[in-house]
């Protein structure tokens, strides 16, 4: 790692933390990308090492948030908890199923979440 | 209910394809539970240190994780979520809709292409 690298990558960070902040979710979006093409790391110790930039984003994140009173913590213990569950499960089945097809299933859902939040925002 | 089904379809799609389980929890506690986006946002954080804590301990064991780049980016991410916090708190809660659906609207376009 040379300066250089070093300050992008932080650019990154701060930006995925923005979003992290901003939009309720890990930044691991952007974190994966700032590791592989800046960092030099292969695709799946990106996704590894992003894991602890993200817990940074959610305990730091979830903090604040808490002091801004938008936190249910009892809520979003059962969500974590349970989100862990789920995740054994997909892993398993993403070994069962057709890649693409869970790739069009997701997609499908996140246009449906899109379009559902944007009527709901723009109903005024 | 609803909530333990929005908790196990994010931490399915999380396995699934490594994504957060934020993109899932955030408009599932919007749509189906009543919650206003930050309070969505906030109680998503909230999940994210449970699942990136078990991810990231599973991960670990492998020997995947690379700590000191880890810091060259979560470091700087974690001044950033300070900082888009303090700005959501600034804007209106539709506008932070209108952010996330661009998020998902983007990420699908990711995922299909």
């Amino acid at each position: 790692m040379d300066a250089h690298e070093i300050v992008a990558a932080g650019a990154l960070g701060v930006a995925g933390g923005f979003a992290g902040g901003l939009l309720g979710v890990g930044g691991g979006i952007i974190f994966v990308p700032a590791l592989t093409l800046i960092l030099g790391l292969s695709q799946v110790d990106a996704e590894a090492t992003s894991l602890l930039a993200v817990m940074g984003v959610g305990l730091v994140g979830a903090w604040r948030q808490y002091g801004y009173g938008n936190v249910r913590p009892r809520d979003g213990a059962v969500l974590g908890l349970l989100s862990v569950a789920g995740a054994a499960a997909g892993v398993a089945l993403a070994n069962l199923l057709p890649e693409r097809a869970l790739q069009l299933l997701f997609a499908a859902f996140m246009l449906w979440a899109a379009v559902s939040l944007l009527r709901r925002a723009l109903r005024v | 209910m609803r909530l333990a089904a929005i908790g196990t379809a994010a931490g399915f799609f999380s396995g699934l394809f490594g994504v957060g389980g934020g993109t899932v929890i955030v408009p599932l506690l919007v749509l189906w539970l009543g919650y206003g986006e930050r309070e969505a946002t906030g109680t998503s954080l909230a999940a994210i240190i449970l699942i990136a804590a078990a991810g990231a301990t599973a991960q670990a064991l492998y020997g995947n994780i690379h700590p000191l780049k880890a810091l060259v980016v979560g470091a700087p991410a974690v001044l950033g979520v300070v900082l888009g916090a303090a700005f959501q708190q600034r804007i209106p809660e539709r506008f932070v809709a209108i952010a996330f659906a661009a998020l998902l609207i983007v990420s699908a376009a990711f995922l299909i292409f």
